[in-house]
């Protein structure tokens, strides 16, 4: 058996506190998730909640480096609880926000589309990041339908420095029409750096709290009294956005006019169309007087805005006839090309000979696991059971690549239990039904469906994937850690408990880098009737820290190019010089190779070695 | 409603933002590269956009930075056929991103390094070609105005630390920017930890050296042929076989089964690749490959 303790070396995790340091007045380069921490602290917040996602998780993140004394930040163990927990602040009186990604929203929708009939009592923000072009989700849904929806006012800034400022105007908003408000960034913004001037901390006194449960208690009989209340708020918005200085008007050639709003304004500007602008700030409500008399006053109207065609829906619903979506996609994330590209197939702009690019063919390169990563061997395992496997978000979704391949299905948070719940019942039992799931993503929606697993007598396999962090986002922490969101020490839920706690009598905790314990535990789980949870228990490679072992090497005399080390899916190992057979012999890249022995447990020919030099 | 005074489109009022593409593959340090880049530019009085996609990137894929700086920049991504310089830190991530160099008078900088994913790896049988791209070096370089193709993990290697290849080419983007040295020495300095700065600074020099009088590197030397046409047949002995499964378990391919009978067999021939881990295996002999 190898040694398969690594040694642990401790780089500094990277945290460059930027925040309270900038003077009033100061341009600074930000993100757009950092500009729309700054507004927030600018605007006096004093409680922030999130769960991380892409795009949105430093938003959190940098509002952790403003001073404790300022404002109160947590991670929570979803975006519903984050948002609850933000009510709470906000009817209790103080500014507050709650940050999350698009499908994020979709977990705390239960609490916003009643909150939107109770209003605030201090200012109340919803800072969500959509994903188009799906860089790191499940889907690009259009968040602004669920503004509509839930008829909150919604913004939507085009670069950094809007962003710090309608973060600002958001907290005014909201106070002033006693409503929740959105703010709605996207990928390309949240991760853009760009110069922004920064302003001073201005604290709004507490309010102090309102006893008022007609309308803080949402029974029927008060719910129905609030209703008519939003659709009053919606036009009073409706008119004070119209009357405001908030659309700008960039009046040009009048043969057309073109509507836009958000990143979108930013790509219009960039291929400078000869046309008069409208940039909105936001998509609902929307100011109808402007846009009536925009329209008047161009030949051709035309809607330019990325993902859904919200804004051009609510012109049509208007009387206007405008253009739109003809031109630009509907899918995907918009962009200068795709903007030019619209414009050409619109007649707008000439359709001009553009430069002809390097054509070629790119190589796949798909995202992998690290090497190293804890996860590797649990789908190993998994493909020698020829289990079915239902997955969750994180990053052992990627298991569903070539060659781990091990992932059959991937939902949403949490969906893994419920999902092999369901399947289980569709099988005789010879075929093992598995979810797996990673820590962080169990503590955000698996609890309740492990709870239904037992609860419902299912015969299914968990595997509860515990690296100690919230991977794929960047390695945040969460109840399971042990620390919070400013890394204070706290109550460390330990898993094994808490699975036993809900009813699971077959339990087994085992080292993720134990190959034969591993295999041995998957397949007693998987012939346990009911349901069975393997904890796989081993720290992410990249967080809290990076770890580094002494790396290994293949002795390419004793390799016969079997291959079996490459079914892991581990970046560092390749095909090396080598042939055996006609087959590619393979190589560990040393600079990447973290020392985990997963390949040297597999390789069937010890010739998987220690670099030599190195003593594990 | 608030009224600009008059459209003013940037490409009219504003000379074009100048646009540096940089690439890599995730864990390789193209953050560093386009944070240093950027910070330079707007301690020079520019307008800055950088750009870049988290997430799933950092995973071994492929991840991009957009830095685009002027008087004015609008959209923060460069449009295709616009970058003026695209710096790549691994060889088939340049070649994936050269459609948005300059057709005519793009700078192309690349690390001859090749890092093959395991994805290219994919196909294992025998004489199989790896799916990494094959244009050299030279190909690529007669196709760019200005190019620039190095072993910068190599030369990072020689100073101590291969992972400061980025700075390496770093340093060669250095060359084809107008930024004094000691400003891009100090601004990498702020940017690294304490005890990596020496040898950052040493790599960017040395980077910065080396595009005086920049070299072609000679071509990847050619691997050994494979032997060509073999066909794998395996030999299962049935009555030796006695049910335990670990071939079947064990097969990388997974192109084994237990019959009715529950006797192995192969039940996939065309994607078994001959490794005679089976056979290895077999605790009965019952599996013999050959290979012809």
């Amino acid at each position: 058996m190898t040694d398969i303790n690594v040694k642990i070396e401790v780089e500094p995790v990277n945290s460059a506190p930027h925040g309270p340091s900038e003077e009033p007045g100061q341009i600074v380069g930000v993100t757009g998730n950092e500009a729309i921490a700054r507004g927030a602290w600018e605007a006096g917040v004093r409680v922030a909640a999130a769960y991380p996602g892409t795009p949105s998780t430093e938003i959190l993140e940098s509002l952790a480096t403003y001073p404790v004394d300022d404002l109160h930040a947590q991670w929570s163990p979803n975006e519903k609880v984050a948002l609850d927990v933000a009510i709470g602040a906000s009817l209790g009186g103080v500014r507050a926000l709650a940050a999350m990604k698009h499908v994020g929203l979709n977990v705390a929708a239960d609490a916003l589309m009643s909150q939107s009939y109770i209003g605030v009592n201090a200012g109340l923000v919803l800072a969500v990041c959509d994903d188009p072009g799906i860089h790191s989700s499940q889907n690009e849904q259009d968040s602004r339908y669920f503004a509509r929806f839930a008829q909150i006012p919604v913004l939507e800034p085009s670069d950094a420095q809007e962003a710090l400022q309608l973060t600002k105007l958001a907290f005014e908003l909201s106070e002033r029409f006693d409503t929740p408000v959105m703010l709605r960034s996207t990928t390309r913004l949240s991760h853009t750096r760009s110069p922004v001037t920064v302003g001073p901390r201005v604290e709004p006194p507490r309010r102090p709290y309102r006893d008022d449960p007609a309308k803080q208690v949402m029974i029927p009989a008060y719910a129905r009294t609030r209703h008519p209340l939003v659709l009053e708020r919606e036009a009073k918005v409706a008119a004070w956005v119209d009357a405001g200085e908030l659309s700008i008007l960039e009046a040009g050639a009048s043969s057309i006019g073109i509507v836009t709003v958000g990143m979108a304004y930013s790509y219009v500007k960039e291929v400078a169309p000869p046309a008069s602008i409208l940039k909105l700030a936001g998509s609902y409500p929307l100011p109808e007087r402007t846009l009536r008399s925009f329209a008047a006053s161009v030949d051709r109207l035309m809607v330019v805005e990325e993902l859904e065609p919200v804004v051009e829906t609510a012109l049509r619903a208007m009387g206007l006839a405008t253009e739109g979506k003809e031109y630009f996609d509907r899918t995907g994330e918009l962009s200068a090309e795709g903007v030019r590209a619209g414009l050409v197939k619109a007649n707008v702009l000439p359709a001009g000979n553009r430069p002809s690019t390097h054509a070629l063919t790119p190589m796949p390169r798909p995202p992998v696991l690290c090497a190293g990563c804890p996860h590797m061997s649990t789908f190993m395992a998994m493909r020698a059971l020829e289990a079915r496997v239902a997955g969750d978000i994180g990053c052992y979704t990627l298991s569903v690549i070539e060659p781990v391949r091990a992932t059959d299905i991937c939902v949403s948070m949490g969906s893994s239990i419920g999902i092999a719940a369901g399947m289980a019942r569709t099988t005789d039992g010879s075929v093992p039904i598995v979810a797996t799931i990673g820590d962080s993503t169990f503590l955000h929606a698996g609890v309740p469906a492990l709870m239904d697993a037992v609860y419902n007598r299912s015969n299914i396999t968990v595997a509860l994937l515990d690296n100690h962090t919230t991977a794929m986002t960047g390695g945040q922490e969460h109840p399971g850690t042990g620390r919070t969101l400013r890394g204070e020490a706290t109550h460390r839920i330990d898993f094994e408990q808490l699975v036993r706690a809900l009813g699971v009598e077959w339990v087994k905790v085992v080292d993720s880098y134990d190959v034969p314990a591993l295999y041995q535990a998957y397949r007693e789980a998987t012939q346990f009737d009911g349901v069975a949870v393997v904890i796989s228990n081993r720290p992410c490679v990249l967080d809290p820290v990076k770890i580094k072992g002494p790396p290994f090497e293949v002795h390419a005399e004793g390799c016969t190019a079997c291959q079996a080390c490459m079914n892991l899916g581990c970046p560092s190992i390749t095909w090396g010089d080598g042939w055996y057979e006609g087959r590619h012999k393979v190589r560990i890249d040393a600079i990447s190779c973290v020392g985990c022995t997963l390949c040297v447990q597999v390789c069937p020919t010890d010739c998987i070695r220690l670099v030599a030099g190195q003593d594990a | 409603m608030h009224e600009r005074p008059a459209r003013s489109p940037s490409t009219l009022d504003h000379p074009p933002p100048t646009n540096v593409l940089v690439v890599g593959v995730g864990g390789q340090g193209v953050l560093l590269v386009s944070k240093v880049l950027a910070r330079l530019c707007q301690a020079n009085g520019f307008t800055v956009k950088q750009s870049e996609v988290h997430g799933m990137a950092k995973r071994g894929g492929v991840v991009f930075s957009h830095v685009r700086f002027g008087a004015k920049v609008w959209s923060p991504t460069i449009p295709a056929g616009e970058a003026d310089v695209l710096l790549a830190l691994e060889w088939a991530e340049g070649i994936r991103w050269l459609p948005h160099l300059k057709p005519h008078d793009g700078t192309f900088i690349s690390d001859t390094r090749r890092l093959v994913p395991p994805f290219a790896c994919r196909d294992r049988r025998p004489g199989a070609p790896s799916g990494y791209v094959t244009d050299t070096a030279a190909e690529i370089l007669s196709r760019v105005d200005t190019g620039y193709a190095l072993d910068a993990t190599g030369m990072a290697g020689e100073l101590g630390n291969p992972r400061t290849a980025n700075t390496v080419l770093l340093g060669v983007l250095s060359t084809v920017l107008d930024f004094p040295e000691e400003q891009w020495l100090d601004t990498l300095t702020d940017l690294v930890p304490a005890k990596s700065q020496a040898i950052n600074r040493d790599a960017f020099l040395k980077g910065r050296a080396w595009a005086v009088n920049p070299t072609i590197p000679p071509p990847e030397p050619a691997r050994s042929e494979a032997e060509k046409s073999q066909s794998v047949t395996l030999e299962i002995t049935a009555t030796w076989c006695k049910s335990c499964d670990i071939c079947v378990k064990m097969c990388p391919e997974r192109c084994l089964r237990l019959d009715h009978q529950q006797i192995v067999e192969l039940k996939e021939p065309d994607a078994c690749t001959g490794c005679r881990i089976c056979e290895m295996l077999c605790p009965d002999f019952a599996i013999a490959v050959h290979i012809t």
